[in-house]
């Protein structure tokens, strides 16, 4: 065991560029978003890619605080030192949360968002826009019921977040095991009711744009999704905090395991988003195949872009073991990952809701920016508050010795 | 002119042993090989072992296996004898991933298992070649070339200074060819 000289109190300054780009940021999404309701014809498109940020930030805060929740349960102690990053992140998911509900309530409401089960006269007979099927989807279809569901698990998601923060921070002032056990405990709750409800909120928030289409792996691909670019962030959030002189302690062997995990859940989104696609076009029924014709004809372009990024990237680039430990191309790749994940979600979001009249232009760039500042802003603001490492942790030798 | 072949250091902890490396590289006798009966965590680094190749085997195996099937469908279902399966085209690529997929697995599981059995020279019925058969069970064993070390004394000083609790010297390579 080698002896360290680590600055176990170490914090970090949120100050200067990173605050200065941040806000600028977010100045950019507002007027980007501003733009887009000033006329008419773009509030759809607008309304589209606010839900498809809004979701993007919820996923990344709330898969952070299930990468806290499955370190605890699986008692690891390489990722002690690190804690305090998926921390932050999960602490930002009230903020999140309540842009997300907004977007969604006000989407409703003006009928911009989930007009396909949410319009005046489908569920009725004798109306003209009658339609047999959302009428056998109405009991759970239904405005009530949809922004109870998503208040009800949004709200337990933060809940177990902000549980898992403070415990954390009670470690910090108390030491012992107490606090340890806590997490240990309602990390396995948090667990259960978050496999269990995710793909339900995924079922939600995306897949009923398309109300007429349904796939039960949905909710297993989004999951992939949020889930492995939830762990490109927290590699980009360390890589960017180590070169700026911080956190001194992640050694490339802490690399190395970040690696692996966007390595393997790169291919485990491949794995589900395939088995989802597979079936689809085996079995070649119209009902089905509507969804993939749909980004056939219209989204050709971002639907191979889609495999290229999430898929062929961190396969060839990750693949070797060296990769895996240089923080430039472990950057570089996360980086290449997070962008693959907004062209996810965009060839998911936008053939539902503007169809054909989709673009990538001010009102994309804009509104994605903005979310990004808004992230950094809220994610670094938390991680401010407290040291970087969480001091008392009982695995955090075992962290700082982490060799592979 | 003795008929020593190999002198054994054997050892009862492990970091006695690191030690026992650390004082025979310290006085620059080269040492054949270490036998332990778990792995130890970073003796390669210190040994200076090789990187293992087995990750590029791997590769290799799967990449055989990928091909194989590929070239045996596309023979098979759009060469040979060409059905039309609800009205696809004969080579429809994403039906054959799954067993393209498998069959990679496949070959590089059992490719990389007689690249184990080649480079150890284990295999099925027999008997394994061993240098000290405590090595197996409780003894840390470091073993060290006689014929191109010759100063056996030194050797078996260093050895029981760093703490070897007992010093073999065998006149075979390898004691259980029964």
């Amino acid at each position: 065991m080698g002896t360290h000289n680590y600055n176990l109190t170490e914090q970090f300054e949120f100050t200067g560029k990173a605050k200065n780009l941040s806000i600028i940021a977010i100045v950019i999404g507002l007027l980007a978003i501003g733009y887009g309701f000033s006329a008419e014809a773009l509030h759809e498109r607008t309304f589209a890619n606010l839900l498809l940020m809004a979701y993007y930030f919820a996923c990344v805060c709330m898969s952070g605080a299930f990468f806290l929740a499955v370190q605890f349960v699986a008692q690891a102690g390489w990722s002690a030192s690190i804690l305090r990053v998926p921390q932050a992140m999960a602490k930002a998911l009230p903020i999140a949360v309540v842009i997300l509900i907004a977007v969604m309530a006000a989407g409703l409401y003006t009928h911009n968002l989930y007009h396909h089960w949410n319009a005046p006269g489908l569920t009725d007979p004798k109306s003209e826009n009658f339609d047999k099927l959302i009428q056998g989807k109405s009991a759970f279809l239904n405005v009530p019921f949809f922004m109870a569901r998503q208040v009800i698990f949004l709200g337990v998601y933060s809940i177990f977040a902000l549980l898992l923060a403070r415990l954390s921070n009670n470690e910090d002032l108390e030491g012992g095991l107490n606090s340890y056990r806590k997490s240990f405990k309602y990390s396995c709750v948090f667990l259960v009711i978050y496999g269990f409800t995710t793909p339900i909120f995924a079922f939600d928030t995306v897949m009923s744009l398309e109300a007429h289409w349904f796939s039960t792996m949905f909710g297993w691909y989004n999951f992939a999704a949020m889930w492995v670019s939830s762990l490109a962030t927290i590699a980009v959030i360390i890589i960017l905090l180590r070169k700026s002189g911080y956190m001194a302690w992640v050694n490339n062997s802490h690399l190395h395991n970040l690696g692996q995990f966007i390595f393997g859940f790169s291919i485990f989104w491949t794995y589900v988003w395939f088995a989802q696609f597979l079936l689809i076009y085996y079995a070649n029924m119209p009902e089905e195949t509507v969804y993939f014709y749909k980004r056939f004809d219209n989204y050709e372009f971002w639907f191979y872009l889609n495999l290229i990024l999430n898929f062929l990237a961190p396969l060839l680039l990750l693949m070797d073991r060296d990769n895996k430990r240089q923080e430039n191309i472990l950057l570089t790749v996360s980086i290449i990952v997070l962008c693959g994940h907004w062209v996810d979600y965009y060839q998911m979001i936008m053939p539902g809701t503007v169809e054909e009249h989709h673009g990538f232009g001010i009102i994309e760039i804009g509104t994605a920016v903005g979310f990004v500042g808004l992230f950094t802003f809220t994610v670094l603001n938390g991680l401010s508050k407290k040291p970087l490492i969480a001091k008392n942790h009982p695995f955090l030798q075992e962290s700082l010795n982490h060799h592979l | 002119m003795n008929n020593i072949k190999y002198i054994l250091g054997s050892f009862g902890d492990p970091d006695e042993m690191m030690h026992g490396i650390q004082k025979l590289q310290d006085n620059n006798i080269k040492i054949h090989d270490v036998y332990t009966p778990m792995p130890i965590h970073g003796i390669e680094a210190k040994l200076g072992v090789k990187r293992s190749r087995l990750d590029i085997a791997a590769f290799f195996f799967g990449i055989t296996g990928t091909m194989t099937m590929l070239s045996f469908v596309y023979f098979a279902a759009a060469y040979d004898w060409p059905i039309n399966i609800g009205g696809k085209p004969h080579f429809a690529l994403p039906d054959f991933i799954p067993i393209t997929f498998e069959l990679t697995i496949l070959f590089c599981a059992f490719g990389l298992v007689g690249s184990y059995y080649a480079s150890t020279h284990l295999f099925p019925g027999r008997a394994p070649r061993v240098m000290d058969l405590r090595a197996t069970d409780d003894r840390f064993i470091i073993a060290i070339d006689a014929k191109e070390n010759a100063e056996h004394s030194k050797i078996d000083d260093l050895l029981k200074e760093a703490g070897a609790l007992e010093v073999k010297y065998n006149e075979r390579k390898y004691v259980s060819y029964e």
